[in-house]
């Protein structure tokens, strides 16, 4: 037998047999099929279209397809003075609205002049803490319908109704605050908001423990996780992962202790980390556990700032707010720990004008989404939806 | 035939009925098990699943239409009667117009050979049970066809694994129950009742009667989740993944035939599980000393009640599993199947026949 040639991308094979006839063989021929999970699709987190080169069930090529949802944020920060941007910044992430304003403020108070109450410090943790839990809460709720379990998201959603009333009772809404302002805060908490947060605190631990036995350590879901999209350490940090995508790796990575702002050094937490013995390190098993740990983690420093928050007779959080927020020129990049990752701005002002000259939103999802065609190869379909699921995107953020 | 001379009393006098040289009677033997499915799909399948659903998820359920929402069914069949039936201008018209008249064919057909009472019975063939495994495999020309005929790359996705899952099932679910016919003796359908009744009421079922029954029962349970495609084997209808898998192009009654067969099927599984393991309708409760309570509740309408309440808490499990557990990925369903339920029934299988043998 003797190989004449190949042909056909090396599918097909012209062979001389040893009686010396001439034989073309075809391997099987199988197409590859291009399917869009489009933008509106139950399980893609907002708009997002995935275009999915399939091979069977199994995916050769994922790749995210961006800009449904784009609003032209940073063009619009060119046009409106700094303290209008705050309601611009909610929307980016509707899910962690008081983090984002939260990490624009800190970005302009470094070029302004002015020193926070700790009143307001504490305040602001206390909010952007509770809306960590929410955020997760959604995460977690909705990672367990894209598997199939309907039932962890209602649970998920009943607590989430709880911190949504305590943040409106502060700030006036339910999901896009404006209550984090540059300088201050917009109003002071109620006279019993400290009693109601430390109840909130008390009904909410053993529902974390409801939550894991129900969901994390359900053997389906382990199943359907474990192993599934292993990011390794080096590869994250290479692509600019950051927050409990990175943890999931095993970087112990957090900006509130790595970069610290606001009033995060006077607390004690943990930053929990994946060691690989429940779940495989990297994988999305990993992931879900360490937003689900957080949790946990965010009711302690909750605990701490309700015991250490000063008591100030008549304060009016917007004491310090200067009357026209003119920032001194410069350049600036603040950031903060959202809980999808670093959320950071950069911030141009050139000294005279009340609107920024450009205004740069350093977006964790979107970086986190840039990985996607490298963990896609090689997943079947069912186990896309699993790491969609678990990088968790706010398409609001992705797209600005 | 049948065993027992009081047997299938109502059915032959109804199958004798004529009315003018027209077999009145057939056609009403034959309605009477497609009325029932429409009336419990009605009410226990759509309006019972939407409650328990509901309180096991901390909320309400249907409260609107009609006190505490017991008319919200009809509501929604009244709706989707109206509903503009769409045929996808690219679709294969005939196909996807045949795919769920198929399908809910296979799945009424089943209801033949159930014996809803004593009395009662479609078809009383003397291989029942063979032909209630086989009929249900009609399901899968239909999903096929609804999958293909669509011309939607999602809904074809749901349907090679709806077929590859119901097709690769029915394996260890037929061995299950081949573990039932040994100790029965028979296959015929009302023959199983039969032979578990008697003075004992729960007893004489084969689940109690055999120290290895649970392992067919197990295994016929899990294995009649994954042929009517409920959760954990949910894959063809991952609402996540696939829209709604291989009836996402389905409006209006297409996809209420959809519905009704699966509630049919749902029902029917129940069923066959209480008639081969738990006595179908044959009474649980047992005669102690003087109280007869098994004479008192055996009878052509008491068996109608015990038979419907067995499959009616079969079917209370399927919907507290479904809301329970996440759905498994489709290798792991079929490693499920091939690798761990059939080496079991197969063991089942041989340790029933040598109890059966030597006890």
């Amino acid at each position: 037998m003797q190989e004449l040639g190949k042909a056909e991308l090396n599918t097909t094979r012209i062979i001389r047999q040893d009686d010396n006839r001439v034989v073309i063989e075809k391997d099987l021929d199988t197409e590859y099929m291009v399917l869009s999970m489009g933008p509106q699709h139950p399980s893609t987190h907002g708009v997002l279209r995935l275009e999915c080169i399939t091979d069977g069930e199994v995916v050769v090529e994922a790749e995210p397809y961006l800009g449904y949802l784009h609003r032209c944020f940073e063009k619009y920060c060119e046009k409106i003075d700094y303290p209008a941007i705050v309601p611009y910044t909610d929307r980016m992430d509707y899910l962690a609205g008081i983090n984002t304003e939260l990490a624009y403020c800190i970005t302009v108070e470094k070029l302004l002049d002015i020193e926070i109450p700790r009143r307001v410090e504490f305040i602001r943790v206390i909010t952007a803490e509770l809306n960590r839990i929410a955020s997760h809460l959604v995460a977690i709720g909705t990672y367990g319908i894209d598997l199939g379990a309907f039932t962890p998201f209602l649970f998920c959603f009943r607590d989430r109704e709880i911190i949504l009333s305590l943040l409106e009772w502060v700030s006036g809404a339910r999901m896009l605050y404006h209550y984090v302002w540059i300088g201050g805060l917009s109003y002071d908490v109620p006279a019993d908001f400290k009693k109601r947060v430390s109840e909130f605190v008390n009904y909410f631990k053993p529902k974390v423990v409801e939550l894991q036995k129900l969901l994390t350590e359900n053997e389906i879901f382990v199943k359907r996780t474990k192993g599934i999209g292993i990011m390794p350490a080096e590869v994250a940090i290479n692509y600019g992962w950051s927050g409990p995508m990175l943890r999931g790796s095993g970087v112990k990575w957090d900006l509130r202790r790595n970069d610290p702002y606001s009033i995060y050094p006077e607390l004690e937490f943990d930053i929990p980390v994946p060691d690989g013995k429940f779940s495989d390190v990297g994988d999305s098993l990993s992931r879900h556990l360490v937003r689900a740990l957080e949790m946990d983690e965010s009711l302690k420093i909750i605990e701490q700032c309700l015991d250490k928050m000063p008591e100030v007779s008549g304060f009016d959080p917007r004491a310090v707010i200067p009357k026209r927020i003119r920032p001194k020129a410069g350049e600036v990049y603040g950031r903060a720990e959202n809980p999808r990752g670093e959320v950071g701005f950069y911030i141009v002002s050139d000294g005279k004008s009340t609107k920024p000259l450009r205004c740069k939103a350093r977006s964790s999802c979107f970086v986190n989404l840039s990985a996607m065609k490298d963990l896609s190869k090689g997943q079947l379909i069912p186990d896309l939806v699993a790491i969609i699921g678990s990088i968790d995107i706010v398409l609001g953020e992705v797209d600005r | 035939m049948s065993s027992s001379p009081s047997l299938n009393t109502w059915s032959d006098a109804l199958s004798g009925f004529t009315l003018g040289g027209f077999p009145l009677g057939l056609v009403i033997v034959a309605a009477i098990p497609l009325v029932f499915i429409a009336l419990y799909a009605l009410t226990y399948g759509v309006y019972g699943e939407r409650k328990i659903s509901a309180f096991m998820q901390d909320r309400l359920g249907p409260m609107e239409v009609g006190p505490w929402g017991i008319l919200q069914t009809l509501a929604d069949i009244l709706k989707l009667l109206q509903k503009e039936d769409i045929v996808p201008t690219v679709a294969d018209k005939f196909l996807f117009v045949i795919g769920p008249l198929i399908m809910f064919v296979g799945s009424f057909l089943a209801f033949a050979v159930l014996p809803f009472s004593p009395a009662f019975i479609g078809a009383d063939l003397n291989v029942g049970l063979f032909y209630a495994v086989g009929i249900v495999s009609l399901e899968v020309v239909g999903i096929l066809a609804s999958g293909w005929g669509s011309n939607n790359k999602w809904a074809l996705y749901g349907a090679i694994r709806s077929v590859a899952q119901i097709v690769s099932y029915e394996i260890p679910a037929s061995i299950a129950l081949l573990c039932g016919a040994m100790m029965a003796g028979s296959l015929s359908m009302q023959h199983f009742n039969v032979v578990q009744s008697g003075p004992y009421g729960f007893l004489h079922f084969f689940l109690f009667k055999n120290p290895i029954a649970w392992l067919p029962f197990i295994i016929y349970f899990i294995s009649s989740l994954a042929e009517t495609n409920r959760a954990p084997f949910d894959i063809p209808e991952a609402e996540s993944e696939l829209v709604a898998g291989f009836f996402t192009e389905y409006s209006g009654m297409k996809f209420a035939m959809f519905f009704l067969a699966e509630y049919g099927s749902m029902f029917m599984v129940s069923a066959v599980l209480s008639i081969v393991f738990l006595g179908g309708w044959a009474s649980p409760l047992p005669n102690i000393g003087g109280l007869a309570l098994n004479d008192m509740t055996n009878g052509p309408v008491w068996g109608a009640f015990w038979i419907i309440t067995k499959g009616f808490f079969f079917i209370f499990v399927q919907m507290w599993l479904r809301w329970t557990l996440p759905r498994l990925r489709v290798d792991q369903l079929m490693y499920l199947c091939w690798k761990v339920l059939t080496p079991f029934a197969f063991i089942a299988f041989v340790l029933t026949a040598i109890w059966e043998i030597y006890m």
